[in-house]
């Protein structure tokens, strides 16, 4: 089996929590991400979800290397790239880009379309020629979907969907491998949505790109994911391949978030129970002992309130619960 | 047989800009009976939330309503001066707004913002509507209601920041509750708590729910009757179960096969529709969707073709029948 392209240790993001103006000193930690570990395989699509709050972007920057990692290692293309920073990036740099998620602030409204494209090659192939620079800017608003009349309007005069492009042009200009969508469809409306989504795997096809995708949007994710990994609070509670994950969650967690999406279909809907959800997200500051979803978790057992489970393998993916664990060594066990 | 509570005809509003007249809304017409809910879907720029202000006559300085009547309990609101409305809003029809963070206000407590429309509305003192607040707060299932009436907006959270808007219009029984996206900035599993409460409270109360949104899963879960717009017109209005049944204007089907839904074969590309909406300060001459539309020919970009009966309850604006 050949190496992933990216793998992620054990990876914590923490955020000091200062008091005092003058001689402010720490008091505690936001725990954003605590404890996450993952691998993703050259040209696969993993998907993060989970609600706002529970650590999806972090991660993303982190691996970016756009925040400062507290503990656990990052290692991309077999390199550790933990400790690294800025300029320390070097070849590393090109090779991870991101998409973000709003198509109005991710785009400088005085560049140019075409100075925003071409900004990473400037920046990165410093001796490239003129012509072929303005042809691999004309090159990635093709690949995109863009026509070439475009290359001298602002940002303003395009819609959302085309800003989008934009931004997928940019971050294509220096033919990465790894691609990062942080929420990339989540801004659309349905029919432009539809246009990116197809756009993005086209794009996976023709230049096998790997994708970390961030959304918290369950139909989007299962269209575009080879696998899923469902957070809460700054961990995982389960990962699992596409398939296995729509069709058997084990997780209480992931069953509610599956629950509460609603189905555009009222014949489904009639016949689906509504559903039962108790409480909202804890703050990430102060987040509950033991398994983090327990005061929500309508099978809680003593110990989910006194130790954090550890990730089983089940399924072909992993699941962080106690009763399922727990069940399973009863199984196992008997004859 | 009665009348609606409320019924909408011929409505259309437009904005004073920059580049002249901006027709928002044309041509919009749809009533609603006590007890139910109806959606008005349609993506950003096709007049829905422009549809649902016009109603209560928020639409600033530049909007203006130029044409149709909207008829609640027997008057026309959109005859009504400013004082008059002011008696209906927050009392007999309230609202409920997309932000919950911008549209309480910050440095009030909780318990005030309840008590207010029941101050002046209901003549109540500020004593007995803030009691009152605390049985409204318990009736939006916020937990510690009479410790939360001393609480400011910033020290609750989405989810419950939402539920004290919803106690909010509440407050005075209204006939009927507007709610503009009322759970697009919070997240799925508070949004499905935030719709339940809100279907079961008006089933309670027998109140009208008017429901704007984008998502056409929330759509099938909750609305009884449903208005697609694209545009600033009405493309068509049916009941729920018809509409995801039976589709028949060429938009909604392409909308409908367009999400990518918990049940769909993922290894085929998504269908799209081409293009873009329509710039409303330079709309299109005939029907909003011609330029993006596979079946439409030269009359479609003529003139804009007026909603038709196609069945029983069901509305379309299209030269073709499906």
């Amino acid at each position: 089996m050949t190496e992933p392209l990216l793998q992620v240790k054990d990876l914590k993001v923490h955020f000091p929590v200062t008091e005092g103006v003058l001689f402010s000193r720490q008091v505690g930690s936001v725990k954003a991400v605590d404890g996450v570990s993952f691998d993703i395989q050259r040209g696969e699509t993993l998907s993060l979800v989970g609600e706002s709050g529970c650590g999806k972007s972090t991660t993303a920057l982190a691996i970016l290397r756009m925040l400062p990692v507290t503990e656990g290692q990052i290692l991309f293309d077999g390199e550790d790239i933990t400790q690294r920073f800025g300029n320390q990036l070097g070849a590393t740099r090109p090779r991870i880009q991101m998409v973000y998620q709003d198509p109005f602030g991710s785009l400088n409204p005085r560049m140019k379309v075409q100075d925003i494209i071409g900004e990473p090659l400037k920046v990165h192939r410093p001796n490239q020629t003129k012509p072929d620079y303005t042809k691999r800017i004309k090159e990635l608003m093709d690949i995109v979907g863009l026509l070439p009349n475009m290359a001298d309007r602002y940002p303003h005069e395009f819609s959302g969907g085309q800003r989008q492009r934009i931004g997928i042009a940019r971050a294509l200009a220096l033919q990465p491998d790894l691609l990062i969508c942080d929420e990339a469809v989540s801004a659309l409306d349905v029919s432009i949505q539809a246009q990116v989504i197809n756009l993005l795997m086209q794009l996976q096809k023709d230049f096998g790109l790997t994708y970390l995708f961030i959304s918290h949007d369950l139909s989007v994710v299962r269209h575009v994911s080879d696998r899923i990994a469902v957070m809460y609070l700054g961990q995982f509670v389960e990962v699992k391949a596409r398939d296995t994950l729509f069709s058997n969650a084990q997780h209480p967690y992931t069953k509610t978030l599956l629950d509460a999406v609603p189905i555009a279909n009222p014949d489904i809907e009639a016949q689906r129970p509504q559903p039962l959800i108790v409480g909202e997200v804890p703050s990430v500051r102060n987040p509950p002992h033991g398994c983090r979803f327990h005061p929500r978790c309508q099978h809680v057992i003593d110990q989910c309130a006194t130790t954090a489970p550890l990730p089983y393998q089940s399924d072909g993916g992993a699941v962080s619960c106690h009763l399922l664990a727990n069940r399973a060594t009863t199984e196992s066990a008997a004859p | 047989m009665t009348n609606p509570l409320l019924s909408i005809s011929d409505l259309g509003v437009s904005f004073r800009s920059d580049e002249g007249r901006v027709h928002a809304v044309n041509n919009v017409s749809f009533s609603i009976d006590g007890g139910k809910t109806l959606a008005i879907v349609g993506e950003s720029g096709s007049g829905k939330s422009v549809t649902a202000l016009s109603i209560l006559q928020l639409l600033g300085d530049a909007g203006r309503i130029d044409a149709g009547t909207i008829m609640f309990e027997g008057v026309d609101l959109a005859q009504h001066t400013p004082s008059a409305m002011r008696h209906i809003r927050g009392n007999q029809i309230s609202m409920i707004f997309q932000e919950p963070m911008t549209s309480l206000n910050p440095v009030i407590k909780v318990g005030r913002q309840v008590a207010e429309p029941l101050v002046l509305h209901q003549g109540l003192s500020w004593q007995q509507a803030l009691s009152q607040a605390e049985t409204l707060l318990h009736q939006v299932a916020i937990p510690d209601p009479k410790a939360r009436l001393e609480d400011y907006p910033h020290q609750l959270s989405g989810g419950m920041r939402q539920r004290v808007m919803i106690a909010m219009a509440l407050a005075c029984s209204p006939k009927l509750i507007i709610a503009d996206e009322p759970t697009t900035a919070l997240d799925v599993t508070v949004q499905a708590q935030i719709l339940a409460l809100l279907k079961d409270l008006t089933r309670q109360t027998g109140a009208a729910l008017i429901l704007i949104t984008h998502d056409l899963g929330v759509v099938a879960r909750y609305a009884d009757h449903v208005v697609v717009m694209y545009g600033g017109r009405m493309m068509e209005s049916t009941t729920a179960a018809q509409l995801y049944r039976t589709p028949k204007h060429p938009y909604t089907k392409g909308l409908m096969s367009a999400i990518p839904s918990l049940d769909s074969d993922t290894n085929l590309e998504l269908a799209t529709i081409d293009g873009q909406p329509p710039n409303l300060a330079n709309p299109p001459q005939g029907c909003p969707f011609a330029p993006r539309c596979t079946l439409a020919e030269a009359t479609c970009n003529a003139a804009p073709p007026d909603p038709r009966e196609v069945g029983s309850n069901h509305l379309m604006a299209c030269i073709y029948d499906d």
